[in-house]
């Protein structure tokens, strides 16, 4: 199936293109207004944003496999990033990630099978003093516990 | 106190719009540097405070601007460095969320003194709510006519675009964040060129961190002096230190250059928890070499860290507490560069995934003493043979680890 982002995602990408000098400059903001929209950067995807910026499609890929935002395949309807660096290891982020692991019964890097959560390592997610923190969908959380990371899961079970 | 009567942070979160930076006399710097001063004037008076980049490399910001040749035709431009990913580091953020006015100003001060038009914010995918706020930042301060063309009715202009990462460590050095900013995969180039002469799209950039930018309208308000005398002779200011780890009150405290590390831990940050001790200290984000806790006596600046052996780097000091498996350490310091290693040279490529591999050994049956060795030989292979200084911000904090702990590596090995 070809790739066509919606009028309002395509006139959010002129309006980044026009930021740049050049075409490829843009190419972090467009695959991030593609992957909002359809959830992952699929082939067909990629051969568009190839064709948006006039460059080839390996220069697309090569993008996208450096840079751990991009998806490749569809993940879940929330993704959680739990920090495993210096300062919340030494706060316990390990026994946070098994619990997490535990709880959704999923493995960082895997979706759960209903499709609700996405869960990740991350390194530093530069909120030291709130260790142990994690992300979701780029909102903040921390100092955690277990009691407040099942509260987070449950939330978002329930609204996914 | 004197100390505390000027700051970059406003106490609150709420403080950071335009009105509030007006209220404590924002723009004003920036106005009389535009209107009243020359462009090398302001240089000069930037050099002669003597800011350090707060990024890392601890390099003279007024020196740098000064490199950007005046006479060369086509654009230039500033790309501001919001990439904060070394671990333990969370200053910027800070300084996005508080106060993206001053970042604003002192960007705008620093283009006119170097002739920059067009300036990129580079941030971290992970602070893109923080990224958000600069942008209702930049509309405010363009609506108020600060930004944009002609500002304070004089013939400079400066157009602020912010960018947003998409993850990657690597990012943060200043030549892989061009890279990346071109839109490739980023990995550094090798310098020179340095980018004050081929940067970004081959043009002549400057590139600084944004707490350095933040401090910038400070030097102007009230003179390289004042600015001087608040930090150390060569190495002007206040800065903003992280504490993080096992500390009663972790945060980010501005304090004068030069405070010492130890009163940033014991006093500011409260020292350990009840019945926690203090077994190592990163004094500057994970790349630091770790003290010992007999060898935190040392004024926190670019100099003085290095004589003892470690780096002040982004000054994000990490505790570590009594209890703390240092081979845990190890392996988790070992696993992030072998992680965010870009690949693109063989001896940091290989090194960090070969480190790692000695250390997954070191904790399985079998390991030993001669693992350590082996490790610290690839860490010697590394340094001084890599394009960029990642390699030696791995090699360096891994060797640290070993040369210090070694006893207990050698006890958990044996395990
Ligand atoms: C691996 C690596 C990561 C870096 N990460 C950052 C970073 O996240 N933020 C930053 O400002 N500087 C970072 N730097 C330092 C930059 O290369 C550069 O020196 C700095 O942005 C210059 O700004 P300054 O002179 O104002 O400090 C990093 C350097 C290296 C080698
Ligand atoms: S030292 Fe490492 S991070 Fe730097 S260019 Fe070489 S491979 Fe890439
Ligand atoms: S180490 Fe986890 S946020 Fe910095």
């Amino acid at each position: 199936m070809s790739y066509a982002p919606s009028p309002a995602a395509l006139a959010r990408i002129e309006k980044t293109m026009a930021l740049y000098p050049e075409k490829l400059a843009a190419i972090l903001p467009v695959l991030r207004v593609v992957q909002a929209e359809a959830g992952f950067i699929s082939r067909d995807a990629e051969a568009w944003v190839a064709a948006r910026l006039a460059v080839e499609p390996v220069r697309v890929r090569e993008v996208l496999s450096f840079y751990t935002l991009f998806r490749r395949a569809p993940g879940g309807r929330a993704t959680l990033q739990i920090c495993r660096n210096i300062s919340c290891a030494l706060a316990g982020a390990e026994d946070i990630l098994r619990f997490i692991s535990e709880k959704l019964g999923i493995e960082p890097g895997e979706t759960t099978p209903d499709g609700a959560i996405t869960l990740v390592t991350a390194e530093c997610l530069g909120h030291c003093d709130h260790a142990p923190c994690l992300q979701v969908d780029g909102v903040d959380h921390g100092p955690v516990t277990r009691e407040t990371v099942a509260a987070i899961i449950e939330e978002l079970k329930a609204h996914g | 106190m004197v100390e505390s009567e000027v700051r970059l942070l406003p106490d609150d979160d709420r403080s950071w719009r335009l009105e509030a930076y007006l209220r404590r006399n924002g723009y004003q710097a920036a106005r009389r540097a535009l209107t009243t001063m020359s462009p090398e004037a302001v240089v000069a008076e930037v050099c002669k405070a003597q800011l350090r980049g707060r990024g890392g490399a601890g390099f003279p910001a007024g020196t740098k601007w000064s490199f950007v040749p005046k006479d060369a035709a086509g654009p230039k431009y500033l790309c501001v460095n919001a990439d904060e990913g070394e671990p333990g580091t969370f200053k910027d953020r800070l300084v996005l969320l508080r106060a993206p006015h001053a970042l604003l100003e002192g960007m705008l001060i620093a283009a006119y003194g170097a002739g920059l038009r067009t300036a990129y914010v580079y941030v971290r995918a992970e602070y893109a709510g923080l990224a958000a706020r600069l942008d209702e930042a930049i509309a405010e301060a363009r609506a108020a006519g600060f930004l944009g063309g002609r500002v304070f009715g004089t013939g400079f202009g400066l157009e602020v675009v912010v960018h947003l990462g998409a993850g990657a460590y690597i990012c943060g050095e200043e030549t892989a964040l061009l890279e990346s900013l071109e839109g490739r995969r980023g990995q550094p180039r090798l310098k020179p060129p340095f980018p004050a002469t081929v940067g970004l799209f081959g043009a002549p950039t400057v590139i600084n961190n944004v707490e350095t930018l933040a401090a910038v309208p400070q030097i102007l308000a009230r003179g390289a002096d004042w600015f001087l005398g608040r930090g150390l002779p060569g190495d002007g200011g206040t800065r903003l230190f992280g504490v993080s780890g096992a500390v009663r009150r972790p945060g980010v405290y501005e304090l004068p250059v030069g405070t010492p590390l130890r009163t940033l831990i014991e006093v500011h940050a409260g020292g350990a928890p009840d019945g926690r001790r203090v077994k190592a200290v990163i004094p500057g984000g994970l790349s630091a070499p770790v003290l010992l806790p007999d060898e935190i006596d040392f004024p926190l600046d670019v100099a003085s860290l290095a004589r003892a052996g470690s780096m002040l780097g982004s000054a994000g000091v990490v505790v570590i507490p009594d209890g703390t498996s240092m081979l845990d350490v190890l392996r988790l310091t070992a696993r992030f560069y072998a992680h965010e290693s870009c690949g693109k040279c063989t001896p940091c490529r290989i090194g960090t995934s070969w480190i790692l591999k000695t250390v997954d050994r070191l904790r399985r049956d079998g390991g030993g003493p001669a693992d350590l060795d082996h490790i610290l030989r690839l860490a010697d292979g590394i340094r001084g043979r890599t394009l960029c200084p990642f390699g030696e911000g791995a090699a360096l904090p891994i060797r640290a680890l070993i040369l210090k702990f070694r006893g207990e590596l050698e006890q958990a090995a044996a395990r």
